[in-house]
This record gives C-alpha cells, sequence and structure tokens, in this order.
C-alpha cells in the first residue's frame, strides 16, 4: 500500500512534467504521425495491401514512439541524478519502478489515443472494437513493463539512445507478433475466440516481465 | 533519537571496490550525535563514495553502516526518512517549478503541513519570488540553494553535504549554516578548502587512498589537519 | 589433469563425429547430401540453448552472490553460445538453400534462435557500453535473465505465427537407427566441446582479473 501510494506520486510528478514541457504530446506524437505517413507511401498503394499491412504498420509506430517516449522518461531522472534523489527518499525501490512503469504507461497509452484516430482516418479502417482495445491495453502493459525496466539500464550506460532499441525490440517480439496478428484477425472481422491464444501470450508476457523486471529493477539503479 | 551514548553513524570495517580497485579500504568511523564532521582528501580519496554508501545509494562491498543503531542496509527506509542528502549534483527536475520540485519530495516523505513549510524554507532561502518559475530557469547558486531546501524539507536529523558551499555567495552560506544548526543534527560534509571546512566543522578527518589518514577524537589543531592533508597528498 | 581429458574427450569425440557424418551415415534419400549438415546444425541448436540457460543460471547467482566469478562464468557460456547459435543460422540456411531454394525460411526454431542471436548480441553490446566492470556484470546479469525468460514466449508466438501459414516437414520418415548413432555422437561430441570451452574460459578469466589485481597491487605499493 505504501509502494502504491510512492509510486502514485512518482508518476503524477511525471505526468506533471508533460503538463509543464507538453514533449510527448508535441514531439512524439508528431513523430509517430510522420511514421504513419511515410508507411502509407511505402504500402499505402493498393486498398487490399494496406489492410493486410495495417496492423504491422499500427504497431511498428507504436514501438518506435514507444521507444522515444521510454527514453524520456529515465534521461529526466538523470539530469540532476534525480534518481539519486528518489533512492535517497524513503521509498523502495520497487516503488520507484511501480511508479516509472505507470508514468509510461500513461504516456504510450496518450500516444495511442491520438494516433489510432489519425490512422483510422488515413488508412480508412475502423479500428474502435472491443477486441482491438483490449489487445492494445495489454500489449501496452508489456511494453511499458520491460521498456521501463530497459529504459533504466539504458541511462546508466555511454550510448543512451542506442542501448534501448536495441534492448527492447528483439525481447518484445512475441508481443510484436501477437498484437499484430491479433489486429489482422480483428479487421478480418473474427471474434473474440479467435484471438485468444494471442492474448494469451500478450498476457504471459506482461505478467512473466512485469514480475521480473519488479524483481530485478533494484539491480539496475545501484550504483 | 537513539540513546544519549548510542553513536549517530557508525562505521565498521567499510570497504568498496570498483573492478580490482579499492575505493575505499577498511574504514571504521563514529560521528556523535549532534557533530559536524568535515571530511576531506584529495580528489579520488573516496570522499564521494563515502557519503554515496552512507546516503544508501551505493552498496558497500563489505562493512556495515549503523545510523543511530539501525543497520542502513536492513531497514534503508526507516533510515532514510530521517536522512537528508546535498549531492553535487541538484536532484531537482529542471523542467519542473520550484515549489514543483519540493512539493512531490515533500509528499514522497509524507510530511505535514506541506505548503507551509516550502513557503518557509523558501522564503529563508531567498528563492521564494521565483517559486513559480521552472528550475531550468535558474542559476547554479539558486538551484544550489534549493537543493539544500529540498534536503531539509523533512527535517533529518542526519544530513550528508557533497561540497555545499560551491556557488553559494555568502549571504547564502549563512543561512545553509543557520537552518543546518537550528535543529539538532549530525551533520558530515566534505569540503575542498581546509580553512572553511574546518571553521564549519566540530570534528575533521583525512581520507587518502581509501583510507582514513586523519580523525582525533577532539578536533585538534588547523596546523595539524594542515600538515596531515599535505602527507596525504604527498602519499599519492 | 581434467582439462586435458575434456580436451581429449571433446577432439576425440569430434575426429569420431568427422568420420561419422562424412563416411558412416547413410545419405537421406529426399534430401541427399546437404542433409548432412542436420547432424552439425541440430546439436549446435541444442547446445545454444544449454549455454544460454547457464547464462540464465550464472546471472541469477551473481546477481545474489555478487561474486565476479559467476559473472564470468555467465558471460563466457553467452560468448560460446553466440558462437554456436551464429553457427547454427549458418548451416540452417546452408541447408535451405538446396532443401527449399531459398537461404532463408522463417520456421519457427530458426526464428526463435535468430531473435536469441540478437539478444545475446544486445547482451554484449550493453557490456561494451559499459567501463566499470561490476556495473557491467550487474547489466549484463539482467539482460542474461530477462532474455531467456523470453525463450518459451518468443518460441510460442513464432510457432502460432506459422502455423497459419502452410508448416514445413523437415522428415518424411523418422530417423534410422544410423542416423540417430551419428547425431547422438556430435551432441556429445558439442556438449563436451562446451563444457571445455566454458572452463577454460571461465578460468582464463579468472585469471586475468588476478593479474589486474597483483598490477594493482604492485602500483599501490610503488605510490
Amino acid at each position: 500500500m505504501k509502494e502504491l501510494r510512492a509510486a502514485f506520486i512518482i508518476a503524477t510528478k511525471d505526468i506533471l512534467t508533460e503538463i509543464r514541457t507538453r514533449e510527448v504530446l508535441t514531439s512524439i506524437v508528431v513523430f509517430a504521425i510522420l511514421v504513419i505517413v511515410i508507411f502509407n507511401f511505402a504500402f499505402g498503394g493498393d486498398e487490399r495491401a494496406v489492410k493486410t499491412v495495417a496492423p504491422g504498420i499500427l504497431w511498428a509506430t507504436f514501438a518506435f514512439s514507444g521507444i522515444l517516449s521510454l527514453n524520456r522518461s529515465f534521461m529526466m531522472e538523470k539530469e540532476e541524478d534525480c534518481i539519486e534523489g528518489l533512492m535517497v527518499s524513503p521509498i523502495s525501490r520497487e516503488a520507484i519502478y511501480l511508479g516509472k512503469f505507470a508514468g509510461n504507461l500513461f504516456f504510450i497509452l496518450l500516444i495511442q489515443l491520438v494516433v489510432i484516430p489519425v490512422f483510422s482516418l488515413l488508412f480508412n479502417l475502423w479500428l474502435f472494437s472491443f477486441e482491438f482495445i483490449l489487445v492494445t491495453l495489454m500489449a501496452t502493459l508489456g511494453f511499458a513493463a520491460v521498456g521501463t525496466l530497459f529504459s533504466a539500464m539504458a541511462v546508466n550506460t555511454r550510448a543512451r539512445e542506442l542501448i534501448l532499441p536495441v534492448l527492447f525490440f528483439p525481447i518484445v517480439t512475441p508481443v510484436i507478433i501477437a498484437a499484430v496478428n491479433a489486429s489482422l484477425l480483428i479487421l478480418e472481422g473474427k471474434g473474440f475466440s479467435a484471438i485468444t491464444d494471442w492474448l494469451g501470450i500478450i498476457a504471459a508476457f506482461f505478467v512473466i516481465f512485469f514480475v521480473a523486471s519488479y524483481l530485478v529493477f533494484c539491480f539496475i539503479i545501484e550504483e | 533519537m537513539g540513546h544519549a551514548d548510542q553513536p549517530a553513524i557508525e562505521i565498521n570495517n567499510l570497504t568498496r571496490f570498483f573492478g580490482s580497485f579499492k575505493a575505499l579500504n577498511d574504514i571504521s568511523l563514529v560521528v556523535h550525535p549532534g557533530e559536524t564532521l568535515a571530511i576531506f582528501g584529495h580528489n579520488g580519496a573516496g570522499k564521494t563514495t563515502l557519503l554515496k554508501i552512507l546516503s544508501t545509494v551505493m552498496k558497500p562491498s563489505n562493512g556495515e553502516v549503523f545510523f543511530n543503531g539501525r543497520n542502513i542496509a536492513l531497514e534503508s527506509e526507516t533510515v532514510r526518512r530521517d536522512l537528508g542528502i546535498v549531492s553535487h549534483r541538484s536532484f531537482l527536475y529542471l523542467n519542473l517549478t520550484a515549489y514543483d520540485n519540493l512539493a512531490f519530495y515533500g509528499r514522497l516523505y509524507n510530511i505535514d503541513n506541506r505548503s507551509q513549510r516550502i513557503k518557509e524554507l523558501l522564503e529563508r532561502l531567498n528563492l521564494k519570488a521565483r517559486m513559480h518559475d521552472k528550475v531550468s530557469t535558474f542559476s547554479r547558486g539558486m538551484q544550489q540553494r534549493l537543493a539544500i531546501a529540498r534536503a531539509l524539507l523533512h527535517r533529518p536529523g542526519i544530513v550528508l553535504l557533497d561540497e555545499p558551499e560551491s556557488g553559494l555567495d555568502i549571504k547564502a552560506l549563512d543561512t545553509l549554516w543557520q537552518l543546518l544548526k537550528e535543529e539538532d543534527r549530525t551533520i558530515v560534509f566534505t569540503h575542498h578548502s581546509l580553512e572553511r571546512g574546518f571553521a564549519t566543522s566540530s570534528r575533521v578527518a583525512v581520507l587518502s587512498r581509501g583510507k582514513i589518514a586523519y580523525c582525533p577524537e577532539n578536533k585538534g589543531s588547523f596546523s595539524e589537519l594542515h600538515q596531515a592533508y599535505s602527507l596525504s597528498l604527498e602519499a599519492m | 589433469m581434467k582439462r586435458k581429458i575434456l580436451f581429449f574427450l571433446s577432439a576425440g569425440l569430434i575426429l569420431a563425429s568427422f568420420y561419422m557424418v562424412l563416411v558412416f551415415v547413410p545419405t537421406e534419400r529426399d534430401m541427399g547430401v546437404v542433409q548432412r549438415i542436420f547432424y552439425y546444425h541440430v546439436p549446435l541448436a541444442w547446445i545454444a540453448f544449454m549455454a544460454f540457460f547457464i547464462v540464465f543460471i550464472g546471472s541469477i547467482m551473481y546477481l545474489f552472490k555478487r561474486k565476479p566469478f559467476w559473472d564470468y562464468l555467465a558471460s563466457s557460456s553467452a560468448e560460446i553460445g553466440l558462437v554456436f547459435i551464429s553457427l547454427m543460422l549458418i548451416t540452417g540456411s546452408i541447408w535451405a538453400q538446396p532443401t527449399w531454394g531459398v537461404w532463408w525460411i522463417w520456421e519457427p526454431r530458426l526464428t526463435t534462435s535468430l531473435i536469441l542471436w540478437f539478444i545475446y548480441v544486445a547482451y554484449f553490446i550493453v557490456r561494451g557500453y559499459i567501463s566499470e566492470e561490476e556495473k557491467q556484470a550487474r547489466f549484463a546479469g539482467v539482460v542474461g535473465i530477462i532474455g531467456f525468460l523470453n525463450v518459451p514466449l518468443v518460441f510460442l508466438s513464432v510457432t502460432l505465427w506459422r502455423t497459419q501459414h502452410p508448416p514445413l516437414t523437415i522428415f518424411t520418415e523418422g530417423l534410422v537407427a544410423p542416423m540417430m548413432a551419428t547425431l547422438l555422437v556430435c551432441l556429445f561430441a558439442f556438449n563436451f566441446l562446451y563444457i571445455y570451452l566454458l572452463s577454460e574460459r571461465t578460468l582464463m578469466k579468472l585469471d586475468e582479473a588476478e593479474v589486474k589485481r597483483l598490477k594493482e597491487n604492485i602500483m599501490e605499493r610503488n605510490g
């Protein structure tokens, strides 16, 4: 309970920073929409082709913009060694992980909230269904769980921006494969029962890596 | 507060390796309640490493530290509640305002009458007029003052400061020591100037290559300190 | 002494495997001579996975015990695993070309290995961008744990993904006795080779650390 309270305080601090700077909402969302537009030039010629590649484009966009958002997350803790400020506060290391996780989750969802309507509009695809939202939400949980851990790791190395994608992309492969395929099935009009296997993988990914990241986070931030 | 005879800080056989380099070599030290200990030493003597271990940010390779009888490795959350840190970095979020920063840390420490306490500190450190400005617009000295406010917000009984006087003007220095001394605190700080450090402390220690080269029970004289410090430089 | 025995055992078994693969075993009817690469391809894959499991164990032990030995063991195993899995990918490619007419097939096991290859390359990239030894070991330990936990999820998702497309059959009939025997000899050969390399490499790292320590001692004494 104490841990959740501290996590909540840290997450609201991250959100307050966003309100003061509007970094995510301006640059990262613009970047995400740019990615979609470029993909549209690459694949958008044929309307039938669009339908099969659309989920792939969408999840590639989420992954790329997610990386940017995650990179920023611990960058701001490192700038003036604020992470040390958190570490000398009377809260556990795990509370720091939970707080940063919640903040990252919030920002990636925020990006998706803008990107999905734009995507639907540009590709002329209706994406808003219960199944699609469920898949997106659960996959994003998994993204944020490992992303938070690797973001903390990346800022503590000499090649901050490089390390995060190099670690993040291979690890999230199962989620990307599952989310893309589930989205394809949803777009084809298949119901919930068709995507349960994929949802299972996405859920397992989140549970395994959330627990593992929660447990090993302290090894990353200690000095 | 612990017993009257219990040391505020007790360091037993502290060693810290970086790879095969020994940054701290079997350090033992006792600081009594209410003392102000100044630590001197050349670059790389282990001052910052020692302060980082005391602040629970870094783990020692060997040895133990007790604050008021509590093992800081085992009861770290309780220990941190009574611990204030001023590092050579400010721990401040540059994109938040001065007030936001203090309010955030105040919530983490769960302190009562938060906004009143924050305003009082900002007033005394002469930052109140700028409290709703982003820290990124502050000068180095203003950031340093805010960092001090951040460290003392929760009225800690043990305060560790790494070069606290750098970047402060004379007026801010007065306020710093006034704030530090007006409550019953145990203070450990490092200083680059022997004269200033000697003048503001009640005890002194010299670190040399990871070992304590000089640390008399009573304060000793300035010339003794000067001699010990010169010797430690020669030993390099 | 033990090291010598291991050396001769693995060298002997590898020589024996040459004979078994090149002379003894009958040529497979459908695929022809190229199928002989299978006897190396499969053990390489097996040993690579085993090596990554040792990385996982070594990483956990390091994070708990903080004894450099466990990091030496884990990183040595990761080096060997990475070499083996690279060879596995190359032999797979050589096998695929004449058999299916392409250099690469997105077969579940090959794809999983490719993702693993990326993860353990990242393991060394992370190490490369950290200068402090102790931090290198800690971060690599976290990657070693997270990377291995990902193996079943990657495999599951890739398998599920591929089964939606026509599956590939590798053998129309099972392995006959001489084939099985050859495979076993190769498996033993690589197994002993792995153990030999692992112990040599770990001991080498221990020696390196000892030399470094002695050097620092001398430096300290000479001021």
